[in-house]
């Protein structure tokens, strides 16, 4: 069959798109030699940074996860006013500049930000310290595990809600045993999206902590700072970034499909319509 | 023995659902057409949707009286909720599915419902009927004071839901809890429920027993329901003394109710004979028409003659050679054509 002038268009823009969007990534791994990029993720900015990213990435996770759950089951199963509002203002940091966040981090938790005076008679300073990177990366990330989270929720079905409430459970016993693990693969997905989100944090981190090696640190603000020094050190902690990146991409994909084919069923008790 | 005292009101988004029922240690079938709030009274009772005005009690127990504002979670009311597509949790295995309403008589209810050997599968991999019999053993391992249960049999093909229907009925009557069934399915209703309830848009337009609904129906809807032949046409009086109706389907038939204007004539099925020619006998009411559809239920056949459908045995459908296109005569009495008011 000869291909339609369509199809052919679909495809070279397709073709265009993907070249443009590979060819960073391939940048970086063909301008490396092996050498380079061991030396480069061996040398104490990049092992100091990566260990301030997972420090801070790990904090974050947890506090995202622990408050970010239950805000998102709450919205997810009460109807209530202003609803829309709340569901927005949770994910309001996904279209906010980084640098406004940085910006309105400082003046919240800054020397002379809103909790500034309070902070300092508990003898709290927390801007340019490593509590400030997990702020930063908490509040950039959470929208992306709450909003899928929220989704995962809704996607369970109300009957078993209902039914568990009909066996005896009241509404904790029911959110643990029936709601909690039924969105189990979506809340695994938001917290990879989450997470990805947090590795990579720059803006509001520079602006809030600081870029102080061994304190503050990240593997993004090791890249920038290295590019005019050692530009090759800079590339090989580029590359680290790609493949965890994708790695964590990658589970946030492939945790709700493997957590559906243990867990649930056919057709006729797959969690509604949304899922 | 417990009864449960069901007194709502509360708007839908058409009508207002507005009704009062006792149910005593019987099985009640709530009939009706889609959406004529069955499911809406179910949830109520079980505490799942809070009625506007209304109270719900089982015995002295009262779990819902908006007057006093006593309402009672779902998790306090003892009621056995079966969903209509059984709700099973799909995490759970079959054990763990009956075991969360309650551990004590796991074992117990597993054997008895011939589940046991299914006890690790999850619902999923596990038929519809053997899913029916897990949903029951589920609600009943809370040990509840009321059993609800919400199209019991409409998640099952033809052939696994005769089946269950009599697993069911048996079950129902060893139990002896007060149940509340909603169905709209007839045959359902009459093999399953001692009283039968039928609910349109809100209303109970009667309550009796399956053969006081199929002796006296209330209205078209429920002769429709129950299985009669409806036919709508124009009453006026008749020189015979009977009333004659003037048939939409363009025949004239007679009926001894009284009634003018707009009304639907009811006949069941098995009230219509058939024949070759117009018998001399007592019935008036003569239709000649050709077959359209001979269907066989066992010993039955049902035949379509112009507007009404006729029941006879298969062993006289033989006899008469009755063969789909040729010309024949339904007959029934006058006393067998009831008149009813329609909307």
């Amino acid at each position: 069959m000869r291909p339609s002038a369509f199809g052919v268009a679909l495809w070279a823009s397709a073709c265009v798109a993907l070249s443009f969007l590979l060819l960073p990534i391939v940048a970086i791994f063909s301008e490396l030699t092996l050498g380079e990029l061991r030396a480069g993720l061996t040398s104490e900015v990049a092992r100091d940074a990566l260990r301030v990213t997972l420090e801070t990435n790990l904090v974050a996770m947890a506090l995202i996860v622990l408050f970010g759950t239950p805000t998102a089951y709450l919205l997810a199963s009460r109807e209530f006013r202003g609803r829309t509002l709340l569901v927005t203002l949770v994910e309001l940091p996904l279209v906010l500049p980084p640098a406004v966040a940085g910006i309105g981090l400082l003046a919240a938790f800054g020397r002379l930000g809103l909790l500034g005076g309070t902070m300092e008679s508990l003898g709290l300073d927390i801007a340019f310290t490593k509590t400030a990177v997990v702020l930063a990366v908490t509040f950039v990330a959470s929208p992306f595990y709450v909003r899928t989270a929220i989704a995962a929720f809704e996607g369970v079905d109300r009957d078993l809600v209902a039914a568990s409430r009909t066996l005896g459970a009241g509404p904790a016993r029911t959110f643990f045993r029936v709601a909690l693990p039924l969105a189990g693969g979506g809340l695994g997905a938001g917290a990879a999206l989450a997470f990805a989100r947090g590795l990579g944090e720059f803006g509001a981190t520079i602006m809030f902590a600081g870029s102080l090696q061994g304190v503050t640190q990240t593997l993004s603000l090791a890249i920038y700072q290295e590019f005019d020094v050692d530009f090759d050190t800079a590339l090989a902690i580029g590359a680290l970034l790609v493949v965890g990146s994708a790695l964590v991409l990658f589970a946030a994909k492939v945790i709700p499909a493997w957590r559906r084919s243990t867990s649930t069923s056919t057709t006729l008790f797959a969690p509604s319509a949304s899922r | 023995m417990e009864t449960l005292h069901v007194d709502l009101d509360h708007a839908l988004r058409s009508f207002r659902l507005s009704l009062a029922l006792d149910v005593a240690a019987e099985t009640v079938a709530l009939v009706g057409p889609s959406g004529a709030g069955k499911t809406s009274v179910l949830r109520a009772i079980a505490g799942l949707l809070r009625p506007e005005r209304g109270r719900i009690a089982l015995e002295d127990e009262t779990w819902l009286d908006t007057a006093s504002r006593v309402d009672l979670p779902p998790e306090r009311r003892r009621v056995g909720l079966v969903f209509q597509e059984y709700a099973l949790f799909p995490h759970l295995s079959v054990r763990a599915n009956v075991a969360f309403g309650g551990r004590d008589r796991v074992d117990e209810l597993l054997e008895r419902f011939g589940i046991a050997a299914l006890a690790d599968a999850r619902p999923g991999a596990i038929s519809g009927g053997e899913r029916q019999r897990v949903a029951l053993a589920r609600a009943l391992a809370r040990d509840p004071g009321v059993l609800l249960l919400d199209e019991p049999l409409s998640a099952l093909d033809a052939h696994t839901r005769r089946r269950v229907r009599g697993e069911l009925r048996e079950v129902l009557g060893e139990l002896g809890l007060p149940t509340l069934m909603v169905t709209h399915d007839f045959e359902d209703a009459t093999s399953l429920a001692d009283r039968v309830g039928v609910l349109v848009d809100g209303r109970l337009l009667q309550v009796g027993s399956p053969s006081e609904l199929v002796a006296s129906p209330a209205d078209a809807f429920v002769a429709g329901f129950t299985g009669a032949n409806l036919l709508r046409g124009v009453a006026s009086a008749s020189s015979n003394g009977l009333t004659e109706v003037a048939l939409d389907a363009g025949f004239t038939a007679y009926s001894a109710d009284e009634a003018r204007g707009r009304v639907a004539l009811a006949v069941y099925p098995w009230e219509i004979s058939v024949a070759r020619e117009a018998p001399d006998d007592s019935a008036v009411n003569h239709l000649r028409a050709p077959i359209a559809s001979i269907v066989t239920l066992g010993n039955r056949a049902r035949v379509r003659i112009g507007p009404v459908t006729a029941e006879v045995t298969t062993q006289s459908a033989e006899r008469l050679g009755l063969r789909e296109g040729e010309v024949v005569v339904a007959s029934f009495k006058a006393t067998g054509a009831r008149l009813l008011s329609v909307e």
